[in-house]
């Protein structure tokens, strides 16, 4: 899959910013288009920019291709479904998972999480048997466990972070025990940064046969995921976190677990015969893709995967490990600025409070100088508590970001104290 | 000077700024600052208006038949903004209150913190200094 890819110098990145549309556009422009500030898109924890071939997929799809798959006879429904099925492909090889049926497209990574939490919540899990997830968890991690422990009778159970922001794997290996059914942890902290040891957390998890969903959303747009090399259960992810379309997401999961586990919803296309008696459901991965899918979504979400495939996957984490460091050492410089996560493995993540602020003021004060930043907890209100505080400023970074822009938003959080203090 | 007229006031006040966001902001926040204190006994749960980042304190009473409002914000552009409302409306009765059309917040250029995205508790704010105004009408 992964091509020989060249470093992303500043010339690489010149041409890697033309792909990206919105990435010129200026921001609080006058009443007549004129003016405005460059726009640093610092949000992309939240959501990715579009390359403009991911857009072009989109666009031929509606003018050329429009039709619904899986059932038809006529060309433009074969000949679509034949690319779907090549998307699905794609995710395969880009995660490396054994099998194409072992890929299901869902709308997202919390559509993906809330699949196992009822399908194999249902099967495996018991009154009294516990679900484990960690301090640092999206609620989208945390949710969907809880509402089946409430509904089954189940126990939720968490593992602690320390005040770097890593997980205590001590405890993490207490807690994983005869009780425990699965365990659910994000492979890498929307809200932190921190790169989770996953695979040494699979294996100590393994070793007690307590099978392990990974979290996703925050670690495919940043480099190598390999779903077999970490031996994960189940891994999720968001296509619009990761340069693709909104709307779409991947649900990852061993042929052991998916070919045993019950439907979760269900209706057209999830089926191999249907009487009012009783319906037989289809084989994977149809089965758990119920109604007409995101088709175009499909397509763009694998015409994002080559694109991030061919500048390579290697060179955007060495390069945006770069990023995090001069982004790191240019806000500790302004006074009063504390980060949040300082975990030794972080992805380009960079949460901060200034003492004396509120982060809405800043994230307010940065917006009107064209940066687009998140303010405010994240989705992880458990993590703002035990940090004791009321939300952060989070810069996240892509391989699109430039050292520039950082020096821009170094500038602009000198400018945003100065006036708030 | 009625709602409308002090609503034309702050709009005055803040044209002197054109495209100066600067300007605008700082004034912002040096409204913010200079908030009178709402009494802690109703800085209480009961009285906070929760948006889903900043945290606005609301407190009314009714005084010879005219609201009167005292607020607070954790943060501080909020603040200056919950500021200007409560100049705008505080001190007024309150069918003058339920019926300001508050438009100039728009017009001002700070439309964007009424936004249900801000996240502020603004939108939530002004329906509350509404229902009280409409609370204390029924009362009279």
């Amino acid at each position: 899959m992964q091509t020989v890819s060249k470093p992303i110098t500043p010339a690489v990145l010149e041409n890697i910013r033309k792909d990206f549309p919105i990435l010129s556009r200026k921001i609080h422009a006058g009443k007549n288009g004129s003016g405005g500030k460059d726009l640093v898109y610092l949000d992309n924890g939240a959501t990715s920019q579009k390359p403009q071939v991911v857009i072009d997929v989109l666009e031929h799809y509606y003018k050329f291709q429009n039709s619904n798959i899986h059932r038809g006879i006529h060309a433009l429904s074969q000949e679509i479904t034949t690319e779907y099925e090549l998307a699905r492909k794609t995710v395969q090889k880009h995660l490396n998972a054994a099998h194409d049926y072992e890929i299901i497209f869902t709308k997202g990574t919390t559509d993906s999480i809330c699949l196992v939490a009822n399908s194999f919540g249902k099967k495996y899990i018991k009154q009294g048997d516990e679900i484990l997830v960690t301090g640092m968890e999206h609620h989208s991690n945390i949710l969907p466990w809880q509402l089946f422990c409430e509904e089954h009778g189940a126990v939720l159970k968490v593992v602690p972070v320390n005040n770097q922001g890593e997980l205590d794997l001590e405890a993490c290996d207490r807690l994983l025990n005869k009780q425990t059914k699965i365990f659910a942890l994000t492979h890498v902290s929307n809200t932190l940064g921190t790169i989770n040891p996953v695979k040494e957390i699979i294996r100590m998890a393994h070793a007690k046969d307590i099978p392990v969903l990974l979290d996703g959303a925050q670690a495919v747009p940043h480099g190598k995921v390999d779903v077999q090399d970490l031996d994960a259960d189940f891994y999720c992810f968001s296509a619009h976190k990761t340069f693709g379309p909104t709307g779409v997401g991947i649900l990852y999961g061993k042929e052991k677990w998916l070919s045993v586990m019950p439907p979760y919803q269900v209706g057209g296309g999830t089926i191999k015969t249907v009487s009012f008696q009783k319906t037989i459901y289809a084989d994977l991965p149809l089965r758990f893709e119920a109604g007409t899918p995101h088709i175009e979504g499909g397509l763009g979400m694998a015409a994002a995967l080559d694109y991030i495939n061919k500048i390579g996957l290697d060179q955007i984490a060495a390069y945006e490990h770069d990023l995090l460091e001069y982004a790191t050492d240019k806000l500790s410089v302004i006074p009063g600025l504390r980060i949040i996560g300082t975990a030794k493995e972080k992805a380009a993540v960079l949460s901060f409070v200034v003492d004396g602020t509120h982060p809405m003021d800043i994230g307010t004060l940065l917006d009107q100088q064209g940066i687009a930043v998140r303010t405010g907890h994240h989705c992880t209100q458990p993590l703002m508590a035990q940090f004791g505080i009321p939300g952060t400023v989070r810069a996240s970074f892509a391989f699109y970001n430039t050292m520039e822009e950082v020096d821009k938003l170094e500038a602009a959080m000198h400018k945003a104290v100065k006036m708030l203090l | 000077m009625s709602i409308e007229e002090i609503e034309t006031e702050v709009k005055e006040e803040f044209a002197l700024f054109g495209d100066d966001w600067e300007g605008k902001y700082e004034h912002l926040i040096d409204l913010g600052k200079s908030l009178p204190k709402i009494d802690p006994q109703f800085k209480t749960d009961d009285r906070l208006i929760r948006g889903c980042q900043s945290k606005v304190w609301l407190h009314s009473r009714l005084e010879n038949g005219k609201v009167l409002f005292t607020a607070d914000s954790d943060a501080i552009i909020t603040k200056g903004i919950v500021g200007l409302m409560i100049r705008v409306l505080s001190g007024h009765r309150p069918e003058e209150i339920i019926n300001a059309p508050l438009e100039f917040i728009d017009q001002i250029g700070l439309k964007e913190h009424l936004s249900p995205t801000r996240a502020n508790g603004l939108v939530s704010m002004i329906k509350q200094m509404k229902l009280d105004a409409l609370a204390f009408q029924l009362k009279v």
